[in-house]
C-alpha cells in the first residue's frame, strides 16, 4: 500500500519515508510522486503527518530513513548548503501565515527570493512587480504586510512562491486563514499561474474544496501515504 | 482617601499582571527584573565602594610604622622593624622584618607570634602561589620555612601578596625602625581640583548610562503590555485606570529588580575576594553599602520606573481596540532636544581656564553641566537614528532586512544604545582630559632602560665589621652569577669631609674605570686614578677638598661608625659629568679601587645597575632573587622612562573597569531584547530558512541591525564626547588636543559589544531556524 | 445499477458474514442497525434471500422443524464474501443525501472486519473526482455556472465533512456496533 515505483517521468519522487520526533511516528513509511505541471493534494486528518511530508520533499527536513530524488538527484545525500541553494532556486513556498516580513513592502517581499539569489534590487523588483500584476496585487507593491488583508497578503506570498519561476511550489494550507471567496481566488490564481510556467505544486490541505483544485490527492494517515490514483 | 485606594487597587492589579500573565507574562517581568537588578545590583556595588575602600585604608594604617611610636633603645616592648621591597612579575609584595627585642614588642595585625629568624609567615594568595609551579622562582626568593599564615585583619584585600620574615641580625640602623607599636595618621593630601574634577565625571560618566539602561529595562516586552491594557480598556477601564496599571506593572518590575539586585549583590560579594582587578581585591566584608546610599537607591529605582513607564505612555491613547500612538506620525523634533546639550555646555562654559591654581570648581556645577549634556546624548540619539535611518536604501539583502526593521521601530534600538552612547561620550572626554593632563602628573624620569634594567640600591653600615665596599663585591658577584645577567656595574658613594670643617662635605665614589664610565666621560682610565667631577650640584666644594695631598675623613656615619682618613692623590683629573642609567648626574670626587681608602667600617651606600639579557625570560626575577638572598634590605628598582602620578593611575584604571561593566551590562541587555525579538519571530525565520535563505544572510542581517544604531550612537557620543572634552581641558587651562587613542579604544569597545551581543544571539537564531518552527502543533 | 433492492441485498448478505442465522434473525440484525424508522418487511427479506440462494451467495445451512415462519439457516458462500467485499469497495457515485448508504457501509465494514477508513478514503477520492470536474468548469464557466456548481460542490463537501468526522469517530462507533 505505501510502495511506489517511482513512474516514469516523475520531478520528485519519495520512497518509504520515515521520520520520527520523540516518540511520534510522523512518517511511517510514506511515499510520493509528482509529475511536472502536476498539481497534487496532500490530504489527511490533522497531525497524520501531511506537513512533515511536505518538509521531507522540500528538503527542508531530512527523513530518517527513505528516499527522496528530484530531477534525478537525491535529496536525502545533499548537504544543508544544497539543499538551501536548491529551495531557493527550484523551489517555491506559500505558508498559511506568518511568512512575509513585516518590515519590507510587498513588493520587496516578493522581490526577497530572486535578491537571496543574487539578483540586483532594480531588476529582482521589477520582476516582482510583473508576478504581483498577474496575481491582481501590484497596487500594493509599496504597502506592508500589516497594512494588507489576509487575502491580499496570500496572494503577495503565491507572486513570491512564483518569482524565481520555480518547477515545485510547496503550498502548506495555503487558504487556511482565508474565507471561501478569498481561498477560492488564491487557489485559482496559484493553479493557473503553476500550470502556465509546467510548474508542479505539492498543495497540503485539509479542506476538499481547495484539494478539488488538484489533479490528484494523495491520503496520509498515520505517517504512511495512499495514492488514490492507484487505489481504484 | 478613596483615590488613594483606587490607586492602590490599580497598581496592584498591575502588579497581579506583572505576575500572573501566564509564562509569557514571567519571563517578561522576569527580564525586566533582571535588567533592573544587574543596574541596581551596579549601583550598591559604587555605594559600598567608598565603605570597602575605607576599610583597606583602615587595616592599611594599622600595619603601618609611618607614625609609630619609636623609641631609642632596646627594651620588653620594642620591635626591629624593616621594610622589604620585592617584586615579583609585575606585582609588587608588601614584606617586613621582625626582630622582637622583648616579650612585649608589638605583634604586627594578623600574625599570632613572632616567625622565628629566617622563618615566614605569609598570607593566603603568597602561599598559593609560592605552592605552585609559577611560584617557583619567588620561592628561590623566599625560602625560609612558612610557619604561619598572615589573617584577614592584617591584609589590604584578599589577593594581597604579603609576609613577614623572622630576622635575628637586624640592627637599628637608617632602614630600620625600632618601634613600640604600629599608627599611620598621615592623611592623605587631599585631592587637587583637577584630581577631584576627574573623579567626579568618572562616577556620572559610569553611572548615567546605568540609570538610562535601568530605564530601558522597565520597558522590556513593552508592546505585548499596550495590547494588554488595550483588552482592559475594552472590559471598561478607564484610560486614566489602564495607565496606573501601566505603572503597577513596572513598579512590580522595578520591585523584582531590587530583589534581583540585592540577590545579585550579595552573589557577587560572596566571590569578591576571588577577583583581583588590577592587584586590587576587596574582601567580601568590606563590600557593605552605606545604609543611607542603598535606601537611596531602594526608592530612587521604582520611582525612576514608574516615571519611565508614564513618560512613554505621553504619547499614547490607550483604545479598547488598540493602542494609538499619536506621537508616532508626527517627526521627531530637534529643537527641544537640542536644549539639555547646549544648556549643559552653558553651564560648563563660564569655568573654562580656571586651571588648577583658581581653586575649586563648583562640584555640582560641573556635575549638572555634565549630566545635561551627556542626557542630552539620549534625547538626540532617536531624532538622529530616524533621520539617518529613514534615508538609508540599496544594498544587499541582509542590509535591507536591517534598515526596514529599524525604519519601523528606531527608537526601540536608540533606547537599546543610549547607554553606550553616554558611556562612550563619557569616557571619551575622560581619556582626552587624561591625555591631556597627564603631562602634568606623568614624569619623565630620565632613567635610561637600554643602559641598564634595574638597579640595586645597598645602604652600607649594615654590619660594623664589613665595610660598603666588601658589602657591595659580594652583592654584585651573587647578582653576576644569577641566570640571564650580563652585565653588573657597581657604584660606591661615602661622604668625604674635611677634617676641620665637618660641614664642608661632597660625595667620593669608589669605582672601576668601566663602572666610572657609567656616569662621567672618561678620556682614560686605569686602576689607580682619581677624577673630580664637573657638572655636580656643588662643584664648588667638590673642587675645594679634591686637592692633592689633602686629607679627607671619609665613610663617617650617623649611626656611628667612624670615618677613615684618605689623602687626595695626585693627578687628579676634571671630567665631564653624565647622568647615570637612572638619570642622576652625581657629583664630587671619583675613585678607581687602587686609589680608593682601605679599611673596614666605610660607610656609605651603593648603587648596581644590572644588565640583563633581554632573550632570557626569567632573568629580572632571578636577578632580584639574588639581590633579596645577598642583602633582604635592598631596593630594587626597575628602570622606566616614565612614571604615573599613583593617584592618577587608580582614577584612570576605574574609568577602564567600570566603562567595560557597563558595556558588558548594555551589552546583555541587548542581548535579551534581540533574543525577545528573535522568539518573537519564529515563524517568520522558519518561513524564511524554507525558501532557501542563507542563514549568513540572516545573521548578517542581526548584526546589521545591532551595528547600525551602535554606529551611529558611537559617532553621536565620539562627538559629544570631544566637545565634552575639550571644554573640560579648556576648563583645566590644558591644551586642547584629540587623544585619538582613546577614541579608537571606546569605539573598539562598542564594537566589540557590538559583535558580541551578535554572536551570542547567533546560536539562538540558528536554533529558531530549524524547520520546527513551521509545525504548527 | 445501485437500487435499494441491490444495496437491500448486500446487507444482509454483510450481515451473515458474521455468523449464519435464520431469515427472522436478519431482519431484526437490519433493523435494529439500520431499520430506524423503517423495519424492514419480511416478506423483502425471503425475496431477497432466495435471490442470494439463487445467485450462489449464500446457502441453506440447515431447517430446523417446528411451527411458525421460515426456520431456514442461512450461511454466506466464498462468493458471498466476494461479492461483499466488492460492493464495500466501490464508492458510491456522489448525489445528495447519501448518508444513509454511506453509514450502511460503514457499519458493515467494520462488522466484517474490514478497514472502514479505506473505505472512506475511496470514498473521498470519488467525490474528489466529481469536484474536479466541477471545479474545472466552474472555471471556465460564466457566473451562473460558478453558483450551480459550487452550491453542488459545498454539499459534496459537506458529505465528505460528515465522513471524515464518521472516520473520526470510528473508535467510539466500533465499540457501540460491536456492543
Amino acid at each position: 500500500m505505501t510502495a511506489h515505483a517511482a513512474p516514469a517521468g516523475s520531478l520528485l519522487t519519495a520512497t518509504d519515508l520515515r521520520k520520527t520526533y520523540g516518540p511520534t511516528h510522523a512518517l511511517d513509511g510514506a511515499g510520493f510522486a509528482i509529475h511536472p505541471g502536476e498539481v497534487v493534494a496532500i490530504m489527511g486528518p490533522s497531525g497524520s503527518g501531511k506537513s512533515t511530508l511536505l518538509h521531507c520533499l522540500a528538503g527542508i527536513v531530512t527523513p530518517d530513513s527513505g528516499t527522496i530524488t528530484y530531477a534525478g538527484r537525491d535529496l536525502t545525500a545533499m548537504s544543508d548548503r544544497e539543499r538551501s541553494a536548491l529551495r531557493r532556486s527550484e523551489f517555491g513556498f506559500v505558508f498559511q501565515f506568518g511568512q512575509l516580513v513585516p518590515e519590507l513592502t510587498c513588493v520587496e517581499n516578493v522581490a526577497l527570493p530572486l535578491r537571496l539569489n543574487g539578483a540586483g534590487r532594480r531588476q529582482a523588483e521589477r520582476t516582482a512587480l510583473d508576478w504581483m500584476r498577474k496575481l491582481e496585487v501590484d497596487g500594493l507593491k509599496d504597502k506592508r504586510p500589516g497594512e494588507v488583508s489576509g487575502g491580499q497578503g496570500q496572494r503577495v506570498a503565491v507572486a513570491r512562491s512564483l518569482v524565481t519561476g520555480p518547477r515545485v511550489v510547496f503550498a502548506d494550507e495555503p487558504t487556511g486563514a482565508l474565507d471561501s471567496l478569498n481561498g477560492e481566488r488564491v487557489m485559482q490564481l496559484l493553479t493557473e499561474a503553476a500550470r502556465a510556467t509546467n510548474a508542479a505544486v505539492v498543495l497540503v490541505t485539509h479542506e476538499t474544496r481547495v484539494a478539488a483544485y488538484s489533479d490528484r490527492e494523495i491520503v496520509v494517515r498515520d505517517g504512511r501515504s495512499r495514492d488514490m490514483e492507484h487505489a481504484i | 482617601m478613596s483615590t488613594l485606594r483606587t490607586w492602590s487597587q490599580d497598581l496592584r492589579m498591575g502588579a497581579r499582571f506583572a505576575f500572573g500573565g501566564g509564562r509569557e507574562g514571567w519571563t517578561r517581568t522576569l527580564l525586566t527584573g533582571i535588567g533592573v537588578g544587574l543596574g541596581a545590583a551596579l549601583l550598591l556595588l559604587t555605594t559600598a565602594l567608598p565603605g570597602a575602600l575605607a576599610a583597606r585604608d583602615l587595616r592599611s594604617d594599622a600595619r603601618s610604622t609611618w607614625t609609630a611610636p619609636t623609641a631609642e633603645k632596646a627594651g620588653p616592648g620594642t620591635l626591629l622593624f624593616a621594610e622589604v621591597q620585592t617584586t615579583f612579575r609585575n606585582q609588587d609584595l608588601y614584606g617586613g622584618q621582625l626582630r622582637p627585642e622583648g616579650p612585649d614588642a608589638p605583634l604586627p595585625p594578623g600574625l599570632k607570634r613572632f616567625p622565628g629568624p629566617g622563618e615566614l609567615a605569609v598570607s593566603p594568595a603568597l602561599k598559593d602561589l609560592l605552592g605552585s609551579p609559577e611560584g617557583r622562582l619567588l620561592r628561590d626568593r623566599l625560602d625560609g620555612p612558612i610557619t604561619q599564615t598572615i589573617s584577614d585583619d592584617g591584609l589590604i584585600g584578599p589577593g594581597e601578596l604579603a609576609f613577614y620574615l623572622g630576622s635575628d641580625t637586624l640592627r637599628d640602623d637608617s632602614s630600620v625602625k625600632r618601634i613600640t607599636g604600629f599608627a599611620n595618621d598621615i592623611r592623605p593630601e587631599k585631592l587637587d581640583p583637577v584630581l577631584m574634577l576627574l573623579l567626579v565625571m568618572v562616577f556620572v560618566a559610569l553611572l548615567m548610562p546605568v540609570a538610562v539602561f535601568v530605564a530601558a529595562a522597565v520597558r522590556f516586552g513593552g508592546e505585548a503590555r499596550d495590547r494588554r491594557l488595550a483588552a482592559l480598556r475594552l472590559v471598561g477601564a478607564d484610560s486614566r485606570m489602564a495607565r496606573r496599571i501601566a505603572a503597577g506593572e513596572a513598579l512590580a518590575g522595578a520591585v523584582t529588580g531590587l530583589v534581583l539586585g540585592a540577590g545579585f549583590f550579595y552573589g557577587v560579594r560572596q566571590f569578591a575576594d576571588r577577583f583581583t582587578v588590577l592587584d586590587r581585591s576587596v574582601f567580601p566584608a568590606d563590600l557593605t553599602p552605606s545604609p543611607w546610599l542603598a535606601v537611596l537607591v531602594a526608592l530612587a529605582v521604582p520611582v525612576a520606573a514608574v516615571a519611565v513607564t508614564l513618560f512613554a505612555l505621553r504619547g499614547v491613547v490607550i483604545e479598547p481596540l488598540g493602542v494609538v500612538r499619536t506621537a508616532k506620525p508626527a517627526r521627531r523634533r530637534i529643537w527641544w532636544r537640542l536644549v539639555m546639550p547646549v544648556a549643559g555646555l552653558g553651564l560648563l562654559v563660564p569655568l573654562m581656564g580656571r586651571g588648577r591654581e583658581h581653586g575649586d570648581f563648583n562640584q555640582w556645577q560641573v556635575i549638572g553641566g555634565v549630566v545635561l549634556l551627556l542626557v542630552g546624548i539620549t534625547a538626540i540619539l532617536p531624532w538622529l537614528v530616524e533621520a539617518v535611518v529613514s534615508r538609508l536604501s540599496g544594498g544587499g539583502v541582509a542590509w535591507q532586512l536591517a534598515v526596514r526593521r529599524l525604519q519601523l521601530s528606531s527608537g526601540t534600538a536608540a533606547r537599546l544604545v543610549n547607554g553606550i552612547a553616554v558611556a562612550v561620550a563619557g569616557a571619551i572626554a575622560l581619556q582626552m582630559l587624561f591625555a591631556g593632563v597627564e603631562s602634568d602628573y606623568t614624569k619623565a624620569t630620565g632613567q635610561d632602560p637600554s643602559r641598564a634594567a634595574m638597579s640595586v640600591w645597598v645602604r652600607g653600615g649594615q654590619d660594623p665589621d664589613t665595610g660598603i665596599v666588601e658589602q657591595v663585591r659580594t652583592v654584585s658577584q651573587k647578582l653576576r652569577r644569577a641566570e640571564g645577567v650580563t652585565g653588573v656595574t657597581p657604584l660606591t658613594t661615602v661622604n668625604a669631609v674635611a677634617p676641620k670643617d665637618p660641614d664642608r662635605m661632597t660625595d667620593l665614589t669608589i669605582a672601576s674605570c668601566p663602572s666610572l664610565r657609567e656616569i662621567a666621560d672618561l678620556p682614560s682610565c686605569k686602576d689607580g686614578d682619581t677624577f673630580l667631577l664637573r657638572g655636580g650640584y656643588d662643584d664648588a666644594t667638590a673642587k675645594a677638598l679634591a686637592v692633592p695631598g689633602d686629607r679627607l675623613l671619609v665613610g663617617g656615619s650617623p649611626e656611628g661608625a667612624p670615618p677613615v682618613s684618605w689623602t687626595v692623590p695626585k693627578g687628579v683629573r676634571a671630567v665631564p659629568a653624565r647622568p647615570d642609567p637612572a638619570g642622576t648626574t652625581r657629583n664630587g670626587i671619583l675613585a678607581t679601587p687602587g686609589a680608593a681608602p682601605q679599611g673596614r667600617g666605610v660607610s656609605g651606600y651603593s648603587s648596581v645597575y644590572v644588565q640583563l639579557d633581554p632573550a632570557a625570560p626569567d632573568a629580572m626575577e632571578q636577578a632580584r632573587t639574588a639581590a633579596f638572598k645577598a642583602d633582604p634590605l635592598a631596593t630594587v628598582m626597575t628602570l622606566k622612562s616614565t612614571e604615573q602620578s599613583n593617584r592618577f593611575a587608580s582614577i584612570r584604571t576605574g574609568l577602564y573597569v567600570g566603562a567595560v561593566l557597563v558595556l558588558l551590562l548594555i551589552g546583555a541587555s541587548m542581548l535579551v531584547s534581540q533574543l525577545e525579538q528573535l522568539r518573537e519571530r519564529k515563524k517568520l525565520l522558519s518561513a524564511l530558512v524554507a525558501f532557501g535563505t542563507r542563514r549568513s544572510t540572516l545573521s548578517l542581517s542581526v548584526l546589521w541591525q545591532t551595528a547600525l544604531p551602535i554606529g551611529l550612537g558611537l559617532g553621536l557620543a565620539t562627538a559629544t564626547g570631544l566637545a565634552l572634552g575639550a571644554v573640560l581641558m579648556r576648563m583645566t587651562a590644558v591644551p586642547v588636543s584629540v587623544d585619538w587613542a582613546s577614541v579608537a579604544w571606546m569605539s573598539g569597545t562598542g564594537a566589540a559589544v557590538v559583535l558580541l551581543v551578535t554572536a551570542l544571539s547567533l546560536p539562538p537564531l540558528l536554533r529558531l531556524m530549524r524547520p520546527d518552527g513551521l509545525r504548527t502543533e | 445499477m445501485y437500487s435499494r433492492a441491490m444495496s437491500i441485498g448486500h446487507t444482509l448478505l454483510a450481515l451473515l458474514e458474521t455468523g449464519p442465522r435464520h431469515g427472522y434473525d436478519l431482519k431484526r440484525a437490519f433493523d435494529d442497525k439500520f431499520g430506524h424508522d423503517r423495519p424492514l418487511a419480511y416478506g423483502q427479506v425471503y425475496s431477497t434471500m432466495s435471490r442470494l440462494l439463487k445467485n450462489g451467495l449464500v446457502e441453506v445451512e440447515g431447517i430446523e422443524p417446528g411451527d411458525g415462519p421460515d426456520r431456514k439457516r442461512y450461511a454466506i458462500t466464498d462468493a458471498g464474501i466476494t461479492d461483499v467485499a466488492a460492493w464495500l469497495a466501490q464508492p458510491e457515485k456522489p448525489e445528495p443525501y447519501l448518508q444513509s448508504t454511506l453509514y450502511t457501509k460503514v457499519v458493515l465494514a467494520l462488522l466484517t472486519g474490514r478497514s472502514a477508513q479505506d473505505l472512506l478514503d475511496t470514498q473521498r477520492a470519488e467525490h474528489l473526482r466529481l469536484m474536479r470536474i466541477l471545479t474545472t468548469r466552474k472555471r471556465k464557466g460564466d457566473l451562473a455556472d460558478q453558483l450551480v456548481c459550487d452550491h453542488a460542490l459545498f454539499h459534496l463537501e459537506a458529505d465528505l465533512r460528515w465522513l471524515e468526522l464518521t472516520a473520526a469517530r470510528l473508535d467510539q462507533l466500533a465499540q457501540e456496533v460491536r456492543r
